[in-house]
């Protein structure tokens, strides 16, 4: 009966075929915005390292000035300063810890015909790769020992690798940095978490680093940081005075395995705070937080406000298209009353009459989604085009995606199709005969 | 108004029908009216005057990598250099670029101390020949000398004794008479004094999504600093001819710094509101293909219901109507549609007007863009009907007696 009711749909559906074909437009174009917006949303919100999301915690101390508060007083400083990063960093309280910044620097190759190279780097604890997982072709991470002795240590990532040593493996080996010689310890395979949620101060969706450096060389002056930097009190003359002021730009992460270790985690840095009072300083009542990654990119709304309201309208968008349907499937299967009469009178129920239409609302769903599925494609085409890196690689659909825009296709017609349906269904045989 | 009454009872029995056109049409208003709204919220936004003579201006960034290098001889000779090169009106070091997005920011206030209000301002530091520079237009008061300009060294925490800022901070800093701010001394870094000793018209900050980006200030600063901008302005469409010549000097001149990213500021300007673009075109397509569905999904359905009524048009034919009383009533028809579902979309643009409102920060809509989203509608909707209606204004009287 099944493949009966699909010629019949088909049938019907090339006989009208103008109307058939506006239906499909219809849905697909509803489908297409739908699942453009939803696709940028869905990566946008992406999960970039979920095998351990729940354990990696951002620490933000409010460190701020008591007579004009960050953020109005809803959420404490983005990053920390430098005395608060060092000392948590010194306490070593956590199961791992991270203190970061972003830096830049300029490579001098040895080969003298090459030109210098202006590199973005990020100066980061020993701890760093291990934490976030950081993938290596070559080499690894350095260890906290290089971190305690001040070695001038770096890790490269595979393109710089690729540009200085043209991909061979490069450990051992030595490369000139601001005028320092750093040797290479290792190199990272192609990494880019999207939202790149281990620096969002700098651009969520902003490209990895090109090296790595420890840390500690921005204090020493070897190594210039860039980034953002936020003062509320006047700092005094000289780098040492910056270091010592109250202005943020380092950045902390924990790794706290267990619910009871989190709590463990803000207990010290809530006594911390209170220590840290009797100098003057932490003016503002205690408000010392632990965001997990995604409570993390939920606080930095990494979801641009755009692409919500995008979705929002498109959802929008997609209703119009339905009711569209409904009203053109409610106009056709009208039509068709006088056929439908003649079926009831020959013997058809009113459940095999329900299944036929249904059967043909769901073929013109299923056209209407396949469409839907080629117009989301290059809609996020368009999108990535539009946007430009912001949005790079961003804008692409994987199975989840085609699945649901199909499926969605799908159970919205039919869902447009009941009321249409449930009408066709309830014309009466006899009016209709007599009127032949 | 026979005919009114008429249709009215006509559409009562086919309730469902016409109430799905009233609906798409009020949301398709709904939507309409809020992106359009959106669209022009944005314009407005990349309309506001930078300050900058952008057409004739660019950019580029010196980092210096050699040891022992003598920043300050080098940034002299390269100020000659760049100033002197034929088709260069005047070229200025400095340490961000408005529109940019990286840039610096301090506050100043009225009185020295900790807990004082203080406005927040974006920190260009230039030297005297920055209005020309720039493009500026200087407006009261008097522009740097020479003497003027200070050596800042990295991590300096002093300001110089003078300041130039943009109307727009003067408005921010003296509600009551924006002219009055030349002379002033504010301060600035909570304790040291600076005196304004010139207005400009304007200058954005680095940062369009700012809500102060028209508070900027001009400082008067040579910086000695591993990296810097050189910003540059040419005479009237020798810019892209020039940025070649002027880069290439650099690089030659001296091999111990890395000359980058040269860049107009026109295209800055792209880059910093390419989302607004982006976000723009995405809503005029919305608006374009929902108007265009709407306008299909009407004229489908008018053409079904002709369909249906043809015995019936044909008999009203036959019984003397006109075919301008035919197409007539199918406008009609159509007009009382849309105005059910324009009563319906103005209460829905109002209220997706408040949500966005209350959740994006938006402000609310404009009357008249309400007012035009019904006429827009009125027009397509009668468009839309056009083709069915004069189809059956076609029906030939005769056709009415046929099928009977």
């Amino acid at each position: 009966m099944f493949s009966y009711y699909l010629r019949l749909a088909w049938i019907s559906i090339v006989r009208h075929w103008g109307l058939s074909l506006l239906m499909v437009c219809a849905i697909g174009l509803g489908i297409g915005a739908a699942m453009t917006t939803v696709t940028v949303n869905y990566l946008m919100s992406a999960n970039p390292i979920p095998e351990k999301s729940e354990q990696l915690y951002y620490v933000q101390l409010d460190s701020w000035d008591v007579n004009d508060p960050f953020d109005d007083g809803l959420n404490p400083p983005d990053q920390l300063t430098f005395t608060d990063s060092s000392n948590l960093m010194r306490a070593q309280k956590a199961f791992r810890q991270n203190v970061q910044a972003q830096a830049f620097g300029v490579i001098e190759p040895e080969d003298p015909e090459m030109l210098p190279l202006i590199v973005n780097g990020r100066a980061n604890s020993a701890d760093f790769f291990t934490m976030f997982n950081v993938p290596f072709i070559y080499g690894s991470g350095w260890s906290n020992q290089s971190d305690e002795s001040k070695e001038f240590v770096v890790v490269l990532s595979k393109e710089t690798n690729d540009k200085l040593f043209g991909g061979e493996d490069s450990v051992g080996k030595s490369i000139k940095l601001e005028g320092n010689m750093f040797r290479v310890v290792g190199v990272v395979d192609t990494w880019q978490p999207k939202p790149r949620f281990y620096d969002i101060t700098t651009g969520a969706f902003n490209e990895s680093e090109d090296i790595f450096v420890p840390f500690h060389l921005i204090a020493d002056e070897k190594i210039s940081r860039s980034g953002n930097t936020n003062c509320w009190k006047p700092t005094g003359d000289g780098f040492k005075a910056f270091l010592a002021s109250e202005c943020i730009w380092t950045q902390f992460w924990v790794e706290l395995k267990t619910e009871q270790e989190k709590e463990d985690y803000l207990q010290f840095l809530n006594a911390y705070v209170e220590e840290q009072k009797q100098f003057g300083r932490f003016q503002r009542p205690v408000d010392n937080r632990l965001s997990n990654v995604m409570e993390w990119l939920e606080v930095q709304e990494v979801v641009a406000d755009d692409a919500q309201m995008m979705m929002a309208m498109s959802f929008m968008f997609l209703i119009v298209c339905l009711l569209n349907t409904v009203g053109l499937l409610l106009a056709k299967f009208l039509g068709k009353a006088p056929e439908i009469g003649l079926r009831q009178a020959l013997g058809a129920s009113k459940a095999t009459l329900f299944s036929q239409y249904i059967i043909e609302s769901a073929c013109i769903g299923i056209l209407g989604g396949i469409l839907g599925l080629l117009l989301a494609y290059l809609g996020l085409k368009g999108v990535e085009g539009l946007y430009g890196d912001y949005m790079q690689g961003l804008a692409s659909l994987d199975t989840n995606m085609a699945v649901l825009a199909v499926g969605l296709a799908l159970i919205s017609t039919i869902l447009a199709g009941l009321y249409p349906t449930w009408r066709a269904c309830n014309i009466q045989p006899a009016q209709q005969l007599k009127s032949q | 108004m026979l005919e009114t009454g008429l249709i009215l009872r006509a559409l009562a029995r086919n309730k469902i029908g016409a109430l799905l056109i009233a609906l798409q049409i009020a949301l398709t208003m709904t939507i309409m009216v809020n992106a359009i709204f959106m669209i022009q919220d944005r314009q407005h936004q990349m309309q506001r005057d930078s300050g900058l003579d952008e057409a004739n201006t660019f950019y580029l960034t010196n980092t210096v990598f050699g040891q022992d290098y003598n920043i300050q001889a080098h940034l002299q000779t390269d100020l000659h250099m760049i100033r002197n090169t034929p088709g260069v009106i005047d070229a200025i070091q400095i340490n961000a670029v408005p529109l940019s997005s990286s840039g610096w920011s301090m506050a100043l206030q009225h009185e020295p101390g900790e807990d004082k209000d203080a406005v927040g301002s974006a920190i260009y530091m230039v030297d005297e020949h920055a209005i020309n520079s720039m493009g500026l237009e200087l407006i009261a008061g008097i522009n740097f000398t020479q003497e003027d300009i200070e050596l800042r060294k990295d991590g300096q925490s002093t300001w110089p004794a003078k300041t130039i800022i943009t109307k727009a901070f003067a408005e921010n800093l003296y509600p009551d008479d924006w002219q009055s701010a030349v002379g002033k001394t504010v301060y600035i870094s909570q304790t040291q004094p600076m005196q304004i000793i010139g207005i400009v018209k304007a200058l954005q900050a680095p940062w369009n999504g700012w809500n102060g980006v028209e508070r900027s200030m001009l400082v008067p600063f040579h910086r000695e600093s591993k990296g810097s901008y050189y910003f540059i302005r040419t005479e009237e469409g020798r810019r892209d001819a020039l940025m070649p010549i002027i880069e290439k000097a650099l690089a030659e001149s001296d091999k111990e710094r890395i000359i980058r990213r040269v860049t107009t500021v026109e295209d800055t300007r792209k880059r910093s509101y390419r989302q607004h673009n982006a976000t723009n075109k995405i809503l005029t397509t919305v608006v374009i293909t929902l108007t265009l569905i709407t306008g299909f999904g009407i004229v489908g359905l008018a053409i079904f219901s002709i369909n249906r009524r043809t015995k019936q048009i044909g008999t009203r034919r036959a019984l003397g109507a006109t075919k301008r009383q035919i197409m007539s009533y199918f406008m009609m028809e159509n007009f009382i549609i849309s105005a059910i579902g324009n009563v319906i979309g103005c209460i829905g643009a109002v209220g997706l007007n408040m949500w966005l409102v209350s959740t994006f920060n938006l402000s609310p809509i404009s009357f008249e863009l309400i007012a035009f989203g019904v006429v827009a509608l009125f027009i397509v909707g009668q468009l839309a009907v056009l083709y069915p209606a004069r189809k059956a204004a076609m029906i030939a009287p005769a056709t009415a007696t046929r099928t009977i």
